[in-house]
């Protein structure tokens, strides 16, 4: 845990891209029919000392950026704008703030759904 | 098993000579500055290998900018730092090769939405080991990455950085093996672009259903159902469609132990 340093900065990296347009999942009207697989369903997790979603499960588009998630995320907490937010896939490694959801959820996404963990000091590596 | 060491060498050792050019807007002296030449390893990342280039040209634009964040373009098309320079090379140069290759350095309008930031070289480190270790999840499930030290890490980092082979491999070898009772990784870490720069990744296995060792003909069959005569580059190599994916993987891959290629 010696370089919280480069980590801080890797969290620096994110910047939204577009303004917040997360949707929830449909099940208020009962419409269980998928439209085609553009949409991805991520859990949130807080760990450490981040403060808990209310809402944990979203469906977000396949194509959007982890930073835009990372900025949802920060705004839904209210962080302030300096506040650092970490993300991780697996418990394991911070995924670049550029990669896309579909790709994650490719290879790490478990039934049907990519957990994704944050927190707002450094968790893992 | 990483065991042909001199393709690792080679693959090493591979170097791309560079042509870096300031933004002609971006000059505020009479005299043009020269154009600075460099050869540079294709392992490495530009933020790694461009300070000296950075203070050759410091000098030549309006001091206003001199602590903004610089940034490079090819051909207009920004270059992203966080992506092995080799690897940018194939892409952006791979169906038309030039050498040397002429970039653009800018200090003004770092185009944020295209560009991460990257204000010291630990951002560049903290890429880096945050990637061998999703390349660790996907080859032994991130056990190796987990159950080395610190200094372990430090030392995949520093032999990188410092462009030093036997003390990159030392650490790296372990990340190249194969674990428990399986010849091969559970999946091999693998990154594929579309000449757009479009990341795919997909989960890919080794071996096919029987058993067999799995090659790059067949992963392509896979992944393009649809499509005859795909080609893949890395390395500024085409490589041959017989290639057993799990080979591959462990001589081919970038420092960062994903293979990157681009599809063509």
């Amino acid at each position: 845990m010696g370089d919280e340093k480069a980590e801080d900065s890797l969290a620096e990296l994110s910047h939204a891209t577009e303004s917040l347009k997360i949707e929830g999942e449909h099940k208020e009207n009962g419409d269980t029919v998928k439209t085609e697989k553009v949409k991805i369903d991520i859990l949130l997790k807080a760990t450490g000392n981040a403060p808990i979603m209310k809402k944990k499960k979203w469906a977000v588009d396949a194509e959007k950026p982890i930073g835009w998630i990372m900025e949802f995320v920060k705004k839904y907490l209210k962080l302030e704008p300096d506040e650092k937010l970490f993300l991780y896939v697996n418990q394991t490694f911070a995924p670049s703030p550029d990669q896309i959801v579909k790709n994650l959820y490719e290879c790490f996404g478990t039934d049907g759904k990519l957990v994704l963990h944050y927190c707002k000091s450094q968790a893992w590596g | 098993m990483a065991n042909d060491r001199e393709v690792l060498r080679e693959i090493w050792d591979g170097k791309l000579p560079i042509c870096f050019q300031l933004a002609q807007e971006e000059i505020m002296e009479i005299q043009q500055p020269d154009p600075f030449y460099v050869m540079v390893p294709r392992l490495s990342y530009f933020p790694l290998v461009t300070d000296k280039m950075k203070r050759h040209f410091l000098r030549y634009i309006s001091q206003e900018n001199a602590d903004n964040e610089m940034w490079l373009d090819y051909n207009g098309q920004p270059l992203k730092w966080h992506y092995p320079i080799g690897f940018l090379y194939d892409l952006y140069c791979g169906h038309d090769p030039q050498l040397p290759w002429n970039l653009t350095v800018h200090f003004m309008k770092f185009p944020e939405e295209i560009l991460l930031r990257c204000p010291n070289k630990d951002v560049v480190e903290a890429h880096f080991m945050s990637t061998i270790k999703e390349a660790d999840v996907l080859k032994h499930r991130g056990q190796v990455m987990s159950t080395m030290q610190k200094k372990d890490h430090n030392q995949l980092w520093l032999g990188l950085q410092n462009d030093k082979f036997d003390q990159f491999w030392a650490i790296n070898r372990r990340l190249m093996e194969s674990h428990g009772d399986s010849e091969g990784f559970k999946h091999i870490p693998i990154k594929i672009y579309s000449d757009d720069g479009v990341c795919n990744q997909r989960l890919v296995s080794p071996k096919n259903t029987d058993g067999s060792r799995k090659t790059l003909q067949q992963m392509i069959t896979e992944l393009y159902p649809d499509k005859s005569n795909v080609k893949l580059r890395t390395h500024g190599v085409v490589i041959p469609h017989d290639t057993p994916l799990q080979w591959l993987s462990e001589h081919l891959s970038y420092p960062d132990n994903f293979l990157h290629l681009c599809v063509f």
